[in-house]
């Protein structure tokens, strides 16, 4: 049995079913991240004076993935009009273009966590703390930083960016009090930025596999069917932009301000 | 991505005329896609700024990233040009949207977001 309007749009709604399908779930996913938000600025506005970190993120960084993401919304979307264009091949290139640059993304973005855990804030017995990214070189009885010692917590709110090489430092684990990485649960500002960019990633992950798999073994539909593929595509396309508009939004908020 | 004018094409049939009605929204996608590029470089400058407030720097920020969403939305996901039932589908997304920010800063008042720190 065929499904209706898988096509043709439906006459009262004027459209194909799976476009008002992505439309209606593209409603949800802004009602959650928009929870997130909410959460965000909740958490943000009323952090205490000297709280709420600053410039912890790479920029240039961020900045990068920006520009990747809006490269990828570009070929998606040329894609789907070289597919109206019966540019079969031309559509391929577009959207291998998309899938490298997702997986170009997902890459910054793993440095971006892997720095972050490797990054610890350690509280010494006489009451010194050191700041700084855990060395391979470390063992069971010294633990090896590079980094710096800051005069108090509050310092480390403000991390300025340092480009030059930092200094290594040596702490016998026995003169350590307490030792935690940055990852979520060091405090509100990194479980946040991991929860947002966390699901945002998950999001880049199915969008690229729906897309990936749209180009490469569906492609087949394009033979038999080309209007249903350039519908899929539009499809999957309008779930792209969505990803690609949230990181609009996330990079100012958690790296600029 | 049902613009109106692209509707009719179809990848079967597709026409002279039609061919270039997409040729010219093909450099409409990319004209937005370096107003998008510069509008990132905009955003990180902007940044940079000191302002009295850094409350002046978060609405400066949102207004640019607010600018960069209307571009993707309107341009790459076609909401320029749509079909009313996904207007009518985007409505009660920004009734409740706008609800849901409204009473967030409401029950944080108006003093602890200019004072933001």
């Amino acid at each position: 049995m065929e499904i209706p309007y898988a096509v043709k749009p439906r006459p009262d709604t004027g459209l194909y079913n799976a476009k008002l399908g992505i439309w209606l779930f593209l409603a949800s996913e802004v009602m959650l991240f928009g929870a997130l938000f909410s959460s965000y600025i909740l958490l943000r506005v009323n952090a205490e004076e000297g709280t709420w970190p600053h410039h912890w993120l790479n920029i240039w960084l961020g900045m990068t993935n920006t520009f990747v993401l809006i490269l990828s919304s570009v070929t998606v979307v040329l894609g789907w009009a070289a597919l109206k264009m019966n540019q079969f091949k031309r559509y391929k290139l577009y959207q291998g273009i998309t899938i490298l640059c997702a997986l170009v993304f997902l890459c910054i973005k793993s440095f971006e966590y892997r720095d972050k855990f490797m990054h610890y804030e350690v509280h010494l017995k006489d009451g010194r703390i050191a700041d700084g990214h855990k060395q391979p070189e470390s063992t069971d009885k010294v633990l090896v930083l590079e980094g710096r010692y800051v005069a108090s917590h509050a310092e480390l709110m403000e991390g300025e960016v340092h480009h030059e090489a930092e200094p290594r430092i040596e702490i016998p684990r026995d003169q350590i009090a307490s030792m935690e990485n940055y990852g979520p649960w060091h405090n509100t500002y990194t479980a946040i930025y991991f929860t947002l960019t966390g699901l945002h990633a998950l999001h880049v992950i199915g969008g690229a596999i729906v897309i990936f798999a749209i180009w490469g073994p569906l492609a087949k539909v394009w033979e038999q069917d080309p209007e249903r593929y350039t519908n899929r595509v539009e499809v999957s396309g309008l779930f792209w932009h969505f990803v690609d508009l949230v990181w609009i939004f996330l990079f100012p908020v958690l790296y600029l301000l | 991505m049902s613009d109106t004018n692209l509707t009719s094409v179809t990848s079967a049939s597709v026409d002279e005329h039609s061919m270039e009605e997409v040729r010219k929204h093909v450099r409409t996608y990319l004209i937005v896609g370096v107003a998008l590029m510069c509008g990132t470089v905009l955003t990180v400058w902007a940044s940079l700024i000191h302002f009295d407030s850094r409350a002046m720097n978060i609405a400066l920020a949102l207004l640019i990233a607010s600018t960069k969403g209307f571009l993707v939305a309107g341009f790459f996901m076609h909401l320029i040009s749509e079909k009313k039932m996904i207007y009518s589908v985007l409505a009660f997304t920004v009734f409740f949207f706008a609800a849901l920010m409204i009473l967030t800063l409401w029950s944080m008042g108006h003093d602890s977001i200019i004072q933001i720190r």
